[in-house]
Formats: C-alpha cells, sequence, structure tokens
C-alpha cells in the first residue's frame, strides 16, 4: 500500500512540473479572498493586491519600491501658483484589456479619467449607486470636500480644482481607490442591463488581465500583450488563496507557490536559513502604538503617560510578538516616510524612573487600568493579546493593575472610537507616504472622535500640521513635521511600540520583485528564471 | 405510505420556519455593526453610515427587516453578501460542489475502511483484531480534528512531502469551472496531470474529515452486526451447511446494514460541522470556511442565509432517510 | 461481554453494575485517568512547577528537555513568550474540565426539565418544544455554537452557554423518549391512581427510572463538550489569553506548526486522552446500565 502510493506520489510530482514547461507562470499565495474586484469600493491590501496592482494605473503612480510619485498614465501635470487648480496631461496610445463581453475600440482618454472619478464623486452619476456603490476611501479621505471640480479641457488634458490648497492631494491620485476604468465598458454595460459586470469583470489598463476568478480558491490573469509600458515578462499570474501562514510557507517549501506575503515571525529564522527561499525585508510604512484615553484620568496628567512609557519593555515586546520582524518606534511616523525626526529621544525602559513620575504624580500606590487589545492579526501588530499580556506584566512591576480587555473587531473600532478605553492598542499603515497622513488623520484635534484614539487635542502641534498642510513647499513642510515630532514625544499621547519590518519570502528562481512600502504585492517587472 | 411521507413534510415547514426565526435573531442580537467593519480603522462618517444603512435596509424596523427577509426567501432570493454584493445563493452554489466533493470522499473514506473493519470485528469477536479496531475507532471518536489535521500536514506535506499542503488543485493548472467539482473538471480539461494534482489535494482533507465518521461506521457495523449474528435466521442458515462467507456477505449483512445506513444518514450534520475545521485547516474553498469567515466579518446576510440553506438541506436528507427507513423497515420485520 | 458467573442471592443494583464495570478494561483506565485529571486539577497550584501565566523572557520557545537546547527548567519546553507549556497544561486540565462540567450539568438539568415535561404533559407544550429542539438539531452544532459565541462575544463562560445551547436538545428528547415509555409502565399508572401528584410522579417515579440511559448521555456529552469547547478555542472564538485553555493554546501555536512542535502537540495530545478517557468511561457505563447488552 505505502510503495504504491510513493510510486504513484512520485509520478504525480514529475507531471506537475512538466506541465509548467509551456507558459511562464507565478503562483502567489495571497493571505485571503478579495472582497470584490473594484478597488474603489474597499480598503483591504488584499483587494488591492488583486486589482489595482495588477490590473489598473492610476494617473500616477509610486515607483516600485518607493513611495516617490511617477508619471503613469498622466504624463505631466502642473499645479497653479495657488495650489487648487491641478491640470493633467494624459499619456496617448495606452489600450485597455479585453474580455468575454467587451473589445475596447478606442484608446484611454479623458472620458476614461472624468468616468472613474465622478462615478464616486458625483451623487446623480448614473454608476454612482451600481453594486451597492459605497466608496469608504474615496469618503474616507475627504475627497468629496477637497475635490470641487473634475473638467475635460480635451481629450487628453484633465483639470481638477481644489476647493482650498491640500498639499497631499497629488498623492491620493496615486492611491488604489483612483484607480482608471474603461468608460466604454461601463457604458456598453449599462446599455446591456448589467452594469455590476464593470465591477466583477474589472477591465483596466495594467500589466495583467483580469482571466477568471474561482470564489475562496484561485484568481488568474495573463499578461497583456499591448500593455503601454512593455508587456510582463510572466506569461500567468495566479493567486492561490491560503489564509493560513504556516500553510503558505509549507507551500513554498513544497514547491507549490513562489511568493507568499505576511510570514509568521516564528518561521523567519527557518526561512532565513532555507536555500531555496529568498527573505526580502524592507522596514514597513506602518506604526503600532498603545494610545492613553488622554481625556480620563490618570492620564489626562502627562507625567502618568511618560511614567507608563518608561514603564514598558518594548524590547521584549519585539523578542516576543515580532520575533526580528520589527523595530522599535520612537516618532509616529516610520522612518521611511520623509521629516521623520531622528533627533527625537525615546523614553526607554526604566522602571524606577517611572515610578519616580508616578509618585510625582500622587500615585505611588499605583491604580488600575485596562489594556484593550485588538482581535485581528495587522502588519503592525501580529498579535495585540499577547503585547497586551507583556504590557499587563510589565506595568503589574510599578504597581499598575491592568486588565485586558478585547472585543469583537467592529465593535473594537467603534468603541475605541467613543473612547471608552483607558488604553488601547493600535496602529497605521500609510496610504500615500504622507505624514499628513498619519499626523493628521490620527493625533489632530479634528481627529479626535474619530481616526485620534488617544483623544488628543493640543493647541502647538494641532497648530503646526495645520500650517504644514497649506504649503506645497517639501522643505517648509519638513521643518513643521520635524517640531510636531518633539512636541508629540514630550506630550506622549502614545506609547510608539513597533514599525514592522516586513518580511518578503520568495522562491530562489523569483528574480526582479520589489517590496512595496505601502505593503502592497505587484507583479509587474518580475520574471521566472 | 405517502399519508406518512406527507405528515413528514408537514413537519418540516415549521421547522423552517422556526430556523428563519433563529438565524434572523441571532445575527441581529450579534453586537457590532457591518459598517463599522467594513470602514476598518478608517472609520465612517456620519452621513455615510446613514447612507449605507439605508442602502442595506437596516434603518427600518426589525419586524420589517424579519418581513422582508421572509417575502425574499419565497422569492428564492436568500440576500446579497454585504462584502462582495453578490448574491447569497450564487455564492452557495459556486462553493457547494467544493464540499459536496470533499464529503462524498470523506463518506466514501469512512464507509469504505469503516464497514470492512466492522464486520471483520464482528465476524471475530474478541480478538485482537476486533480490538485493535475498536480502541483506534474509539480514538478517532475522540479526536480533535483540527489538530489531527495539523499533524497530518506537519507528517506527510512537510516531513515526507507525500501530498500537497492544502487548496484543490495545484495553481500550475487552468482548470476552468464546468460542474464545479475538481475530479471532473479536471478529467475534462486538456492539462496534463490535472487530474492526478486533483486527487492528491482531496487525499489528506478526506482523511481528516472522515476520521470521526469512520469510526462511528465501525463500531455501528461491529454491534449491528453482532446483534444479527446472534439471530435465529442466521443460525438456521448456518444450520443448513451455508457456507460462512455466505451466511454473513447473503443474509447477516443486509440485515446488519440497515441501521448503519440510517446513521450515516444522520451524519450529514456531524460532517458540515467538520467541514467548517478541516475546510479551515487546508484552505478548502467551500461552505464551511465561507460561513465561519461571515461570521468573523459580520456579513449578516451571508450568515442569515447560509445557514438557513444549510439547516434546509439537513432537514431534507433527515426527511429522506426517515422515509427511506420507513419504507425498509415493514420489510425486514416480515423477513424475520 | 464475559458473563461472570456469581450465582446465589442477587447482588446489590450497585455491586451488580460495578462488577460489569470493572469487567471492562477500557472503562477502567478511562476512570483511572478522570481521577487522575480531578488529581491534577485539585493540586494544580502545588504540582505546577510555575505560575502558568509567568513570562520567562529569556527562555522563549525552549524546547521540551529531551530536545537539543531544552532543559530541565522547563521540562516540556515554553510557548511563545516564555511560559511553561507544562504548568499551562496542568492549569489547562482546570479550564477543560470545569467548562465540561458546567456544560453538562447545565445542559442536563434544562434538558430533563424540558424533556420530562414534554412527555408528561404532551399537547401542544410537547410540540413547542419539540420543534425548537428540531430546529436547534438541523443546524450543524458548530456552527450553531459559533453563531451563539459571536452574539455573546468571544470568552470561555460564552463558549460553554453556547455549547449548552446547542447540547440541550439531544437530553430534551432522550428524557421525553424515556418519560413516554416509562409513563405507559403499570406502577405509574398505579401510582396516578393512588393519587400521586403530577410533580411528585414525574420527578420522583418516572424521573430515577430514565436516569440510566441519560447518565451515558451525560458522559458522552462531558467528552463532546471538551471538544467542542476546543474547537470553538481553536477559532478564536473560546477562552481568551491568557488563560490556558488546551483549545486556544493550540489556536495561538498554530503559526508554529514547522518551527516548535511541542506547542502545538503538547495540547492537541491532552484534549485526545481527555476526550478518549470520557469516552471510554461512558461505553462502560452504557454496557453496566443497558440491561439488554448484559444477557
Amino acid at each position: 500500500m505505502n510503495k504504491t502510493l510513493k510510486l504513484f506520489m512520485g509520478a504525480a510530482l514529475a507531471t506537475a512540473i512538466s506541465a509548467t514547461a509551456g507558459a511562464k507562470t507565478l503562483v502567489y499565495c495571497s493571505e485571503g479572498s478579495p472582497e470584490g474586484f473594484n478597488p474603489a469600493f474597499y480598503t483591504s491590501g488584499t483587494t488591492f493586491d488583486a486589482t489595482s496592482r495588477q490590473i489598473f494605473n492610476r494617473l500616477v503612480e509610486f515607483k516600485p519600491g518607493t513611495t516617490e510619485l511617477a508619471p503613469a498614465l498622466a504624463e505631466s501635470w502642473n499645479i497653479s501658483a495657488d495650489g487648487l487648480v491641478y491640470t493633467f496631461k494624459l499619456r496617448k496610445g495606452v489600450s485597455f484589456h479585453a474580455n468575454k463581453s467587451f473589445a475596447p475600440s478606442r484608446n484611454f482618454n479623458a472620458d476614461d479619467v472624468l468616468f472613474s472619478f465622478d462615478r464616486q464623486r458625483v451623487k446623480d452619476h448614473p454608476f454612482h449607486t451600481v453594486s451597492g456603490g459605497s466608496y469608504e476611501y474615496w469618503d474616507g479621505m475627504g475627497m468629496s470636500d477637497s475635490v470641487k471640480s473634475v473638467k475635460k479641457i480635451d481629450d487628453y488634458t484633465v483639470e481638477i480644482t481644489l476647493t482650498a490648497p491640500n498639499a497631499p492631494f497629488i498623492a491620493n491620485l496615486g492611491m488604489d481607490f483612483a484607480s482608471i476604468f474603461s468608460a466604454e465598458f461601463a457604458n456598453k454595460m449599462m446599455a446591456a442591463g448589467t452594469p455590476e459586470k464593470v465591477d466583477s469583470m474589472p477591465v483596466g489598463t495594467g500589466p495583467f488581465s483580469f482571466v477568471d476568478y474561482q470564489k475562496d480558491s484561485q484568481i488568474r490573469y495573463a499578461a497583456f500583450d499591448k500593455y503601454w509600458a512593455g508587456r510582463a515578462k510572466l506569461d500567468r499570474l495566479v493567486f492561490s488563496i491560503t489564509p493560513d501562514a504556516s500553510v503558505r510557507y509549507a507551500k513554498m517549501k513544497a514547491g507549490e507557490c513562489h511568493v507568499m506575503p505576511y510570514p509568521a515571525p516564528a518561521d523567519l529564522a527557518a526561512m532565513g536559513k532555507d536555500k531555496d527561499i529568498n527573505l526580502m525585508t524592507q522596514e514597513g510604512l506602518n506604526v503600532g502604538y498603545l494610545a492613553f484615553n488622554t481625556q480620563k484620568a490618570p492620564f489626562d496628567n502627562k507625567l502618568v503617560r511618560q511614567a507608563l512609557s518608561y514603564a514598558i519593555d518594548k524590547q521584549a515586546i519585539l523578542d516576543a510578538v515580532f520575533q526580528g520582524s520589527g523595530k522599535i518606534a520612537k516618532n509616529p511616523i516610520p522612518p521611511t516616510i520623509w521629516s521623520y525626526n531622528d533627533d527625537v529621544k525615546d523614553y526607554g525602559y526604566n522602571p524606577a524612573k517611572a515610578k519616580e513620575l508616578l509618585a510625582q504624580a500622587g500615585l505611588s500606590a499605583g491604580f488600575s487600568t485596562n489594556v484593550w487589545a485588538m482581535p485581528v492579526q495587522r502588519p503592525y501588530n501580529p498579535n495585540a493579546k499577547r503585547m497586551a499580556e507583556l504590557i499587563q506584566a510589565d506595568w503589574a512591576k510599578v504597581g499598575v493593575t491592568a486588565e485586558v480587555v478585547s472585543y469583537e473587531w467592529g465593535e473594537y473600532l467603534a468603541r475605541s472610537k467613543n473612547g471608552e478605553h483607558d488604553t488601547v492598542l493600535l496602529g497605521w499603515t500609510g496610504d500615500n507616504g504622507d505624514p499628513d497622513n498619519f499626523l493628521y488623520v490620527l493625533l489632530s484635534c479634528d481627529a479626535v472622535g474619530g481616526g485620534n484614539r488617544a483623544q488628543f487635542c493640543n493647541a502647538d502641534f494641532d497648530s503646526l500640521l495645520k500650517d504644514a498642510q497649506k504649503t506645497t513647499d517639501v522643505a517648509k513642510r519638513t521643518d513643521l513635521y520635524k517640531k510636531a515630532q518633539v512636541v508629540f514625544k514630550e506630550e506622549a499621547p502614545w506609547v510608539t511600540i513597533a514599525h514592522s519590518v516586513v518580511y518578503q519570502p520568495l522562491s530562489k528562481n523569483v528574480v526582479g520583485y520589489k517590496i512595496d512600502p505601502f505593503g502592497g504585492h505587484a507583479f509587474y517587472g518580475v520574471d521566472l528564471k | 405510505m405517502i399519508a406518512f411521507i406527507l405528515k413528514r413534510l408537514g413537519m418540516v415547514i415549521p421547522t423552517f420556519i422556526g430556523i428563519t426565526l433563529l438565524t434572523f435573531s441571532l445575527i441581529h442580537m450579534i453586537p457590532g455593526d457591518p459598517i463599522t467593519v467594513m470602514a476598518g480603522e478608517r472609520g465612517v462618517s456620519a452621513e455615510r453610515r446613514a447612507e449605507l444603512e439605508a442602502l442595506l435596509g437596516l434603518d427600518k424596523p426589525l419586524y420589517e427587516q424579519y418581513f422582508v427577509y421572509i417575502s425574499n426567501i419565497a422569492q428564492g432570493d436568500f440576500g446579497k453578501s454585504l462584502i462582495t454584493r453578490e448574491p447569497v445563493l450564487d455564492e452557495f452554489l459556486t462553493l457547494f460542489p467544493a464540499t459536496m466533493e470533499l464529503s462524498l470522499f470523506a463518506a466514501l473514506f469512512a464507509i469504505g475502511l469503516g464497514l470492512p473493519l466492522g464486520i471483520i470485528a464482528a465476524v471475530r469477536r474478541g480478538s485482537i483484531f476486533d480490538h485493535t479496531v475498536m480502541s483506534i475507532s474509539l480514538a478517532g471518536y475522540s479526536m480533535p480534528i483540527f489538530w489531527w489535521g495539523l499533524l497530518l500536514i506537519i507528517l506527510f506535506s512537510v516531513t515526507l512531502g507525500w501530498t500537497p499542503v492544502s487548496g484543490r488543485i495545484s495553481a500550475l493548472y487552468w482548470v476552468d469551472t464546468v460542474t464545479g467539482f475538481m475530479l471532473i473538471d479536471a478529467w475534462m480539461s486538456t492539462e496534463q496531470g490535472a487530474f492526478t494534482s486533483a486527487v492528491q489535494h482531496l487525499i489528506l482533507p478526506s482523511i481528516v474529515l472522515g476520521t470521526i465518521p469512520l469510526a462511528v461506521v465501525a463500531r455501528m457495523t461491529r454491534s449491528s452486526m453482532l446483534e444479527v449474528l446472534g439471530e435465529d435466521f442466521i443460525r438456521t442458515a448456518r444450520a443448513k451447511g451455508l457456507s460462512p462467507l455466505r451466511v454473513i456477505m447473503k443474509h447477516a449483512l443486509r440485515n446488519a446494514l440497515i441501521p448503519v445506513v440510517t446513521v450515516i444518514g444522520l451524519q450529514v450534520g456531524i460532517l458540515l460541522s467538520g467541514a467548517i475545521l478541516t475546510e479551515t485547516i487546508f484552505a478548502w474553498p467551500g461552505i464551511g470556511r465561507w460561513l465561519l469567515e461571515s461570521i468573523h466579518r459580520r456579513d449578516y446576510q451571508v450568515v442569515q442565509g447560509g445557514i438557513l440553506i444549510v439547516a434546509t438541506m439537513i432537514i431534507l436528507i433527515n426527511l429522506l432517510v426517515d422515509v427511506l427507513y420507513g419504507v425498509i423497515n415493514p420489510r425486514i420485520r416480515h423477513s424475520n | 461481554m464475559t458473563t461472570l458467573s456469581k450465582p446465589m442471592a442477587p447482588p446489590s443494583p450497585l455491586r451488580e453494575f460495578w462488577s460489569y464495570f470493572s469487567a471492562n478494561r477500557g472503562a477502567l483506565i478511562g476512570l483511572y485517568y478522570i481521577i487522575f485529571l480531578i488529581l491534577l486539577i485539585i493540586f494544580a497550584d502545588v504540582i505546577s512547577p510555575y505560575h502558568p501565566y509567568e513570562q520567562y523572557r529569556q527562555s522563549f520557545l525552549m524546547p521540551p528537555v529531551w530536545e537539543a537546547g531544552g532543559s530541565w527548567a522547563h521540562i516540556l519546553g515554553t510557548d511563545d513568550v516564555g511560559r511553561d507549556m507544562l504548568s499551562r497544561l496542568i492549569h489547562g486540565a482546570r479550564y477543560s474540565m470545569l467548562a465540561g462540567a458546567m456544560v453538562v450539568t447545565l445542559s442536563l438539568i434544562i434538558g430533563i426539565v424540558l424533556g420530562v415535561l414534554a412527555g408528561f404533559y404532551r399537547g401542544t407544550f410537547e410540540v413547542v418544544i419539540m420543534r425548537i429542539a428540531d430546529v436547534m438539531l438541523a443546524v450543524p452544532s458548530l456552527l450553531l455554537a459559533i453563531a451563539v459565541v459571536a452574539v455573546l462575544g468571544p470568552s470561555l463562560l460564552n463558549a460553554a452557554m453556547a455549547i449548552v445551547v446547542v447540547s440541550m436538545p439531544h437530553y430534551i428528547r432522550l428524557a421525553r423518549a424515556s418519560t413516554i415509555s416509562e409513563m405507559s409502565k403499570d406502577y405509574v399508572i398505579s401510582s396516578r391512581v393512588a393519587g400521586a401528584s403530577s410533580f411528585r410522579l414525574m420527578f420522583v417515579a418516572v424521573l430515577p427510572n430514565c436516569m440510566a440511559p441519560l447518565i451515558v448521555q451525560a458522559t458522552l456529552g462531558f467528552s463532546n463538550a471538551i471538544l467542542d469547547m476546543a474547537a470553538l478555542g481553536f477559532v478564536g472564538l473560546g477562552a481568551q489569553p491568557p488563560i490556558p485553555e488546551w483549545g486556544s493554546m493550540l489556536a495561538d501555536a498554530r503559526q508554529f506548526v514547522q518551527s516548535a512542535w511541542w506547542v502545538v502537540t503538547f495540547p492537541g495530545v491532552m484534549i485526545l486522552t481527555t476526550v478518549l478517557a470520557f469516552n471510554l468511561m461512558g461505553d462502560g457505563l452504557r454496557d453496566a446500565l443497558d440491561p439488554k447488552l448484559k444477557q
């Protein structure tokens, strides 16, 4: 029985390898099913990987592997002196994908840009409510408030007017939700009475065209022969959906996939030693933090916040929770973002100092509080419950008794937004590489009751952020943000815990892969040896 | 007979309504609303929230939502997923063949191995073989299958490399979905080796899912066989000088199988419970994993519709078993 | 079953029961293992070398003593935050067994009350109860339990409540069926004639005679409860950290499948052996209590 089984297996493996000889197929073991195929509807990286990063282009895009903007479907752009009018010159000769129900008759032009933005922006646009129409990012980034109009000047010129100068705006257009769809395909589907197909059979201009999706199992793409920047080196791209990290690793070892995201921290050591695996690493564009509720006693007292910052042994957290896949954070923005202030001095692990500060605050007897731990795994925090347990043990040493509390994820987000917590673990992954996208969203007075889980509102800090939004001069903005980070550290509304380091295991035969600082996975430019 | 079937059918209807009530009220008691979950760390404005609630019908009073729900079901509309925006029934139908294929093979494994083991154990009652089979089957019956699956993966996929780790077929093959049953689709595809790959992928999950049913079938077969072997007509058959094999296979087995078949029929619910865990471990794209993930994602509509469809299926299968049993039973009493 | 040849006067029921039970080696092993577990639970604080929550930050994921890198300080190794595995497994017995006991007691009591009432009063009341039981039995038990925990929120107690909910219908059905069959017996009819009150009839006369199948079901229910508990823990809906419940220990350990086998293997072994012990004992009880099999 065993012998025949073995023979059978051997024969099967041999055929598996020979089958690949024809087409160059790259298998990516993705971490989950995409929510859908229109990136404008969703906010998760899983969905973006499956859609915008392979199938679509944007007017401007981030250069692979950087947070730097580069022209894409817009060849060039200029900004008026008052910072209000953005004029884009569009690229010519860009073709759209074809599929079973659509063969494009024209190339990409201004109509497609207008369609893609107006669908999200204009409430009575015929497509606004198609497929349930909720545009989480467009709404979340406040685009409806900041964009006054989108105008077609001619077929290859588009003009966008803002309501107020907004320096991070151009970076927003490089984000996934600003992907450009085919207006021609949309009109055709509308005429056929099946407008939802625009969102389930995506047609874009990107390097790979969508072939099919087997729910919860596989997504298949083919290289787009007429891609404007040159055909991809791969012939086929397959996303094999594998939610469990250790299973993904096992599949890599078995040669069943070439690239996998989010390795389990526990497996990193073994991967590093594995000679069939190339383990790339880069610092992630994120921050994991513990926010004190600065409107609740005793955390309204700066001394208490500083004391508890001193009381946490961040190195132990990094060892246990990140197992080497993280770096201690001292600022609320990661070091890969411009304006990162390296002169800021962190609160080191110092329980004696913590006790002293607590005594100064009149709390030498200690007190009890809680630590909220998220129920989900995030890039900035692979295991919040473990982290909370470690913090709990650390605080106990300075006389602070903390209870670990957790809720279901939606509940967790809602309750912490309302400020029901004493202290809460959360984090943030950058959207567009702009410091404003961290500092303003997470710590400004406007964000209290929203993204600002510390309920932190400090006049000095806030005015620095507001000034920085009004100018497009990067040197001036850098200066303002650096000052803001100093104020932040002194006030200590958060214990900045870690920036995760992104590890990217690849099969040895994969070449040309670049880690995306935004946490995405794109396969244009990748080849198999 | 017809009256019996009609009566059983009549009992199904209140159960069905009960299930709609159960799923509806369970889902609405779950704390945390889907809109907050959808928005994630980024949050959602009050205005947008109101818009979304209206869109999803969540702003209406509960009884009205229930009424809408019931009347939609009557028209075959089980709602649309909040996340993917696809109709729940479509998603179910897409994923069901995967679960069906897995369950069939698990059942095949359980019956194909459990029946002979049970029979031999009964015939050689008290032998070492009997004791071994019964001990192993009791262990199988006590197995936490999520752990069992992990152990098998470590052993066969990671250490020995005999079987693939997860999924239904190697991602290198482009097999078009025709029937949804991977074995059939792979068989029909032009890709070389796709069928073998599909078979290999099916082995471990089937074993894991089939472990508990295997134990049940083996134990049930043994005890039912023992009972029949003690009956008069077997003794008579033996006395008539029929060969022992003939007695066992022809006379005893046929009679012993009836309770076994019933038990197998009633294992459907247990198989589905197991499928939730098995599919999670093996990244198997079936309805068990779909339901579990929907609960985690607060996809109200999928959980509601999905549980309803699954429960209805189980009721119908139980009904079928019941009716079959009723059909077979009187004849059996006669032959005794 | 080997028939014991003890003639003479009929032995006392308890004696007789024990002689059948102890003839079954498996059942005895199960019983001894359970006694061992109960001792562990009582003396957990004394026996376990460390506190189950204490983190030894110098030794994350230390392998068991017989592996390279292991040490006698942590005989079965440590987990990913440096907690002693052995201590956690010993304390884990508390949670699994207590949860099991709670589930069985509650579902048995509620099940018996509803089942006996249904069997006694029949009519609409019975129909309603039995339809509700049918509804609950139609949904796969794990799925229903997951949905119930989703409502209540994940915790050890809520997971136990969810299992009570899903296991209740079995007891209801069983209690009702036994009650109905008892009700038609002569002694019930005669005590009815003698004017016994309904309550007395139900719980003093009828119930004790239906206890045998219920006791067997309860023992087997114990093992199901432990398994379901672990399954809920495994999908992240059971006990929450740092509680060392075996199923949730497994869930936390899943990412170490390839790097640290001991954190994955030991909790599973504990679950398996405990469930097995209850099943062995349950089988023995059934054989000893079921008069039909005794012949």
